[in-house]
């Protein structure tokens, strides 16, 4: 079984609300979630997912060269990202869309780098402090752990003001818990006690690399050896992603130094389009996952609310509208220009590639001439 | 005017620049209370405080890495390498990375860090403690690379790196560390690319950086001994280089000799002379010669005078390039 005794969650997959003295803070954390709340974090799983299908459709017909599905991990993330007050600063790794979508952040972005037209695509003081996607696994952890050095060095966490103190949540995989540049910033953040979350998304594989091949310890267990606390959560309970999240979150800005969740999850789909599961993963287990999906989850508790299924319906609605946009919106991207290439390597002046640039300018206008 | 030896220009460079930009912040390994292991950051945390000048755990992917978010943070960070052969864990950080960044936020965040590098040979030391890396970070985009020669242009160059809005690798010359010289803190004379002709000559120019200056002086005090002019042109700046000034000279002397450590091989050297014959062929009389640390790892200690280009190696050069 991929959930242990450990796994901490407030919502059984029949929707229904499980209590025990570990979750009694949690449910509190909860406690102040408005049914807007709630609907909210239904309609961006609901939304992103459609999201991510017609991105994955859009790959298949050739419109990008790649696509990075999310299915499957839609609670990990909107619980968590929901719980990130507006101060904060998001560093992703490269499969957080609902994060992205949360903040604000135009998903087209995230389509413009992977259909080759920019290598980051946007500027993340104008999507809410959302960092850009980082490819290589595990970088950006250290990226994270020094804006959140920088963060106590200009004292703006621990005065006790929640609404003012920051803290950075940063997002990784399995995967990512074997490179180095993950563990020194873990041992950055205990050493300078940042105010941090590592967020672990456990999908339990890094492509076609089985968790178990990373760890041999429950990955949460780690985190004590760095000197973090830690919890492993169930991932695919929007409701347990939210609450360990804010309270690690406020804690961290609190001045309690950096903190660490495990969310189990799973990646329903292929790591991207250019994988094939089928040839490395049990049938079973992708059967395990599917009856615990997190959408189906948390409709079933609104349902028990005695939410309508009118608001389902239009939600559903405005899903495939979004994939519309979208679509239409990706096939409407034209591509950059060609000084793009050599504007920004340098923030100031850089003779070489001002050459660079002159001399392709003139190469390319020699053919303009000769059609001419 | 100041007397200092090349060490201390870096650190007064480090404190003006402190002193004038709160936002510049020290990281590295030792360099807190001890002052890092030469001593170049002795005493700046005492007077900037522990969370300008701060020790690091001993990581050096962890020390660029998070130097990166502390310039997402709006710091320009300061890292010190201990020793030229200890930056390789720092690498892909460095050129994966730092280096990257930039354009990948398509102009809309800069990333001004600043990272030192005691570089080279001459002390005799064990492996992995004098080498030469600078071809690494010349040839990525996206990188500047700096090396001074004298505590003037140390002193200079730290302030200039720091006030670049991209990321510098800071190349210092650790067999000069405790050479002095003059440093003129009212002006610096170059801008922080430019290159500098540092003695006139007439009939052959020799090309280098860093330590490798001081020995093309002691090859054309020889030269001159034995009627021969050369002109020495520093480099200053391996990236961008300053290719007006190098063809300046050679465009006079129609003579180029590139000096270096590091190994010749794919490096800076072989850039320069590679521009050389682009655009100087019709001015020059014979091919760029370079002299070079050999194509070999660096070599037990008592090994390095011959692995280390020396004046008669360099006036050898110029023998075979008068020769043509």
């Amino acid at each position: 079984m991929p959930y242990t005794d450990a796994t901490l969650r407030l919502l059984a997959q029949d929707g229904q609300l499980v209590k025990s003295d570990r979750t009694e803070v949690y449910h509190q954390a909860i406690s102040h979630l408005t049914e807007a709340d709630l609907l909210e974090f239904y309609r961006v799983m609901t939304v992103v997912r459609r999201f991510d299908i017609e991105a994955g459709n859009l790959q298949r017909q050739g419109q990008m060269a790649l696509w990075v599905p999310s299915i499957g991990q839609e609670a990990a993330q909107v619980g968590s990202g929901f719980a990130t007050r507006a101060q904060d600063n998001i560093f992703p790794a490269y499969r957080e869309h609902s994060v992205a979508y949360l903040k604000g952040l135009d998903l087209v972005d995230i389509i413009r780098m992977l259909r080759g037209v920019t290598n980051g695509g946007w500027d993340p003081k104008k999507s809410n402090n959302f960092h850009l996607y980082t490819l290589v696994i595990g970088s950006h952890t250290l990226h994270a752990t020094g804006y959140a050095m920088g963060i106590g060095f200009d004292g703006k966490c621990g005065s006790g003001n929640l609404d003012s103190d920051e803290a950075v949540l940063v997002y990784f995989g399995d995967g990512a818990t074997s490179q180095g540049d993950t563990n020194e910033a873990l041992i950055f953040a205990q050493s300078y006690q940042t105010p941090q979350v590592f967020f672990l998304q456990n999908n339990h594989w890094a492509i076609s690399v089985p968790v178990r091949v990373q760890s041999k310890t429950p990955l949460y267990e780690r985190a004590a050896g760095f000197g973090l606390p830690s919890v492993q959560i169930d991932g695919n309970d929007v409701l347990m992603s939210y609450a360990a999240t804010r309270i690690a979150m406020d804690q961290a800005r609190s001045g309690q130094g950096p903190h660490f969740i495990e969310a189990l999850t799973y990646r329903i789909g292929a790591h991207t389009t250019s994988d094939d599961p089928t040839k490395y993963r049990d049938e079973d287990e992708l059967a395990f996952w599917q009856a615990h999906d997190p959408i189906d989850r948390f409709r079933a508790y609104l349902q028990g609310l005695g939410v309508e299924g009118s608001f389902f319906d239009g939600v559903a609605q405005e899903a495939e509208d979004y994939a519309a946009d979208v679509r239409a919106r990706t096939l409407a991207l034209e591509s950059p220009p060609v000084s793009e290439m050599f504007q920004h390597v340098f923030s100031d002046p850089h003779s070489v590639v001002d050459a660079e640039r002159e001399w392709l300018e003139g190469y390319l206008s020699s053919f303009e001439e000769v059609s001419e | 005017m100041m007397e200092l030896p090349l060490a201390k220009a870096i650190t007064e460079g480090l404190r003006a620049a402190m002193s004038a930009d709160s936002s510049v912040m020290l990281m590295g390994e030792d360099i807190a209370q001890l002052g890092g292991v030469f001593r170049v950051t002795e005493g700046l945390q005492e007077e900037f405080g522990p969370n300008r000048v701060i020790d690091t755990p001993l990581a050096e992917s962890g020390i660029v890495g998070t130097a990166i978010g502390l310039a997402m943070r709006g710091y320009r960070p300061v890292c010190e390498i201990q020793f030229d052969g200890f930056v390789y864990p720092a690498f892909d950080q460095i050129v994966t990375q730092l280096a990257k960044l930039t354009a990948r936020h398509e102009g809309t965040q800069s990333f001004p860090v600043v990272i030192r590098i005691p570089y080279g040979g001459h002390i005799g030391a064990v492996e992995h403690h004098q080498e030469s890396p600078e071809a690494y970070f010349a040839h990525t985009a996206g990188l500047r690379v700096v090396s001074p020669a004298t505590p003037h242009d140390a002193y200079w160059l730290m302030q200039d790196a720091i006030a670049s809005n991209d990321p510098v690798i800071y190349l210092e010359p650790k067999s000069r560390y405790w050479h002095k010289g003059d440093v003129d803190t009212s002006a610096s004379g170059a801008a922080m690319a430019q290159a500098r002709v540092v003695r006139e000559g007439t009939d052959a120019t020799i090309i280098g950086h860093g330590a490798m200056v001081s020995v093309m002086h002691q090859a054309a005090d020889i030269a001159q001994s034995e009627g021969i002019s050369l002109e020495l042109v520093d480099l200053r700046s391996l990236s961008p280089i300053d290719y007006e000034t190098v063809l300046g000279s050679v465009r006079k002397t129609g003579h180029a000799i590139v000096a270096q450590e590091a190994p010749g091989n794919v490096s800076v050297g072989s850039e320069i002379a590679a521009t050389l014959a682009e655009k100087a062929f019709y001015v020059m009389e014979a091919p760029v010669l370079r002299v070079s640390g050999f194509n070999t790892p660096f070599p037990p200690a008592r090994l390095e005078a011959l692995y280390l280009p020396d004046a008669d190696r360099i006036l050898d050069a110029v023998d075979r390039s008068l020769a043509y």
